[in-house]
């Protein structure tokens, strides 16, 4: 049976919801689920990875070394910590992308990038070309398969009736002092989490300025809803990297995605497959979006973006 | 300081793929080839490095077929001051990859590796960490500005919570972002420069690396194709159709 280990990521003390989102994986592949918590201080973060529902046991790791997600830290104490088990999992996020292939070198196995399906414990499906074409892998059975979870293709665990034992780890290695944590600027936001928000609207190229994207948050808040950015509206400065959606940037799945004045470029595309409803809002009715959109309008959106927010609100 | 980049030929990013009718893989043949976006990045900050006199060799190492020359000129074309082919007809996989450049890193012992973030065929996001692993120096993955002095790089990468700073020591892995930079074109005489540039081209086979090509691709599909919906005329009845599909 399967025996599979998830490295839990968490910020300020919060569990990340990709987290859950591997549970949900891990439960595909079968069999005995632990996390793994690394922190300076991991005990919140693991008290709700306990209350995930098909984890039976959380080992955290205290140390103060252990403040900052820094792969090279992180990654020798993964490789202290995985003998016996038969699957190591994190999210595809930039922190399991920065983190997994460094424990997957260490161990000298391969790693299955952006797990979107379980065929079997040793067989999944992955993305390749943008999302493009698909393709099953198979790893061998006698290594310990490495992978990242594609999060928009898996639903979270439930959490809160079960609870998993805490048990505290210190695995004795000296960690590297090469990589400093300098700061980390996070866009301070009251609206939904992109990755995880319900509806998600998001602006391009179109918006032409900063300024104007403020039609975006306004609508976007009438509705609840998260926003997001083609990488032309980032690359122009209008948005904060984080709010890229596509093949290199977030890839989301929210029950409704609204595209303004974004041409539907492959890569971002890719970046909303698996999104629920597609609307799109174009002026140019052979912009690409509309093959993909579920229902489309073609016109202005300085004119027709008002009007939808006077509508909803 | 000698650099070394990675510079990995994949199907240019316009091109739309299909899969092969047999599921055997996706169609390359004949399709446009180009070098890899965030290998481009990669490049055009190893030049602006030496330009600022921080680096004096930019060495671009590819791995791949035989056919691979003029992919290479055009590394060096932009400004590359030599490359290494590492011929295989055989395709890799990261952690082979990885340990391929990690021979390369001894040979040549460069004070920065800078790679792109991922290959955009396999999108696999893997080498330049494994990379860094079995060299046991640092990483700063996902890279939208660098700067290098003492001994030391200072390196802001683009993570899912917004922008992180890192400090590494160096020698020491980077890999690109988009916004790091914008690639130079290439001008026409550079070209023509290019030709008498050294291409220094190495049979895999004689390297020793042991092979970490361990994944087995058994099927290729079609994603699922999302159905083209329908036009609406007016906000009215774009509001009308949410409210019936319970999104509003
Ligand atoms: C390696 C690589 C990776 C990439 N990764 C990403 C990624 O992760 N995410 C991403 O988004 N892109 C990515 N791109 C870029 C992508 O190819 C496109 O360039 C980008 O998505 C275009 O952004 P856009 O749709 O906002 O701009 P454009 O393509 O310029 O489209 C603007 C649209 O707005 C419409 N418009 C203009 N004015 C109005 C108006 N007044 N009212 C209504 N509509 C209007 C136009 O008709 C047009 O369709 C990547 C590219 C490369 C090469
Ligand atoms: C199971 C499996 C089967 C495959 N089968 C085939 C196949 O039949 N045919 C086929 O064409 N491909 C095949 N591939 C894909 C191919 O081997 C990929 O190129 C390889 O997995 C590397 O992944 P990547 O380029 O996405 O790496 P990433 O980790 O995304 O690359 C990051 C960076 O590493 C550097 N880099 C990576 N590769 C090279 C290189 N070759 N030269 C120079 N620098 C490089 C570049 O700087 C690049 O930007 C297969 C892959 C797998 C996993």
């Amino acid at each position: 049976m399967s025996k599979i280990l998830i490295i839990a990521e968490h910020l300020n003390g919060h569990l990340n919801p990709a987290t859950g989102k591997c549970v949900s994986c891990a439960t595909a592949i079968g069999g005995e689920i632990h996390v793994l918590v690394l922190g300076n201080a991991p005990d919140a973060p693991a008290a709700e990875a306990a209350k995930l529902a098909g984890v039976t046991k959380i080992i955290s790791v205290a140390r103060s070394e252990n403040e900052h997600a820094l792969a090279a830290v992180f990654a020798p104490q993964i490789v202290a910590l995985a003998a016996g088990y038969s699957h190591l999992l994190t999210p595809s996020s930039t922190f399991g992308k920065d983190l997994l292939p460094r424990v997957a070198a260490l161990l000298g196995v391969a790693q299955i990038s952006d797990i979107m399906a379980v065929d079997g414990p040793y067989t999944f499906q992955r993305p390749i070309y943008a999302g493009n074409a698909l393709v099953t892998i198979e790893a061998p059975p006698e290594q310990t398969v490495l992978g990242t979870v594609r999060t928009a293709s898996w639903p979270g665990a439930a959490s809160g009736s079960s609870a998993a034992s805490i048990e505290s780890a210190s695995p004795e290695i000296t960690l590297p002092s090469h990589t400093r944590f300098i700061n980390l600027q996070q866009g301070k936001s009251d609206r939904p989490d992109l990755q995880s928000a319900a509806k998600v609207v998001s602006g391009g190229r179109a918006l032409g300025s900063a300024e104007n994207f403020k039609l975006i948050y306004q609508f976007a808040d009438a509705l609840g809803a998260g926003v997001g950015a083609s990488r032309a509206a980032v690359d122009a400065g209008y948005v904060p990297n984080e709010m890229q959606v596509g093949q290199t940037g977030k890839i989301i799945a929210p029950e409704l995605y609204i595209a303004i004045g974004i041409s539907g470029a492959i890569q971002h595309l890719t970046g909303i497959k698996d999104a629920g409803t597609i609307v799109a809002i174009n002026k140019d009715p052979e912009a690409p979006i509309f093959e993909v959109a579920d229902f489309g309008l073609v016109g202005d959106l300085f004119k027709i973006v008002p009007e939808l927010t006077a509508a909803v609100c | 300081m000698k650099i070394l980049v990675g510079y990995k030929r994949v199907v240019d990013y316009n091109v739309r793929i299909q899969v092969q009718p047999d599921s055997s893989g996706v169609v390359t043949d004949g399709v446009k080839l180009a070098p890899n976006p965030f290998d481009e990045i990669a490049l055009e900050e190893a030049l602006r490095l030496r330009e600022q006199g921080l680096a004096n060799e930019v060495i671009v190492a590819a791995i791949g077929p035989a056919n691979m020359q003029s992919h290479l000129r055009n590394g060096l074309a932009m400004g590359a001051d030599r490359a290494i082919h590492v011929s295989t007809e055989q395709a890799v996989q990261p952690l082979t990859v990885a340990r391929i450049l990690l021979k390369l890193v001894a040979q040549e012992q460069p004070g920065l590796v800078i790679l792109g973030k991922q290959a955009i065929d396999d999108d696999s996001s893997q080498t330049g960490q494994m990379l860094a692993a079995l060299w046991d120096r640092p990483q700063a993955t996902f890279a939208s500005q660098l700067s290098i002095a003492d001994g030391k790089a200072t390196v802001v990468r683009e993570v899912d919570a917004g922008l992180e700073t890192l400090e590494v020591d160096l020698p020491a892995v980077i890999t690109t972002d988009l916004r790091l930079n914008e690639p130079r074109f290439i001008k026409l005489p550079n070209i023509m420069k290019a030709k008498s540039k050294p291409i220094d081209t190495i049979e895999l086979s004689s390297l020793g690396v042991e092979s970490g090509d361990h994944l087995q691709a058994i099927r290729y599909h079609p994603p699922q194709a999302r159905q083209k919906g329908v036009m609406v005329k007016d906000v009215a009845e774009l509001v009308e159709a949410l409210k019936a599909k319970g999104l509003l």
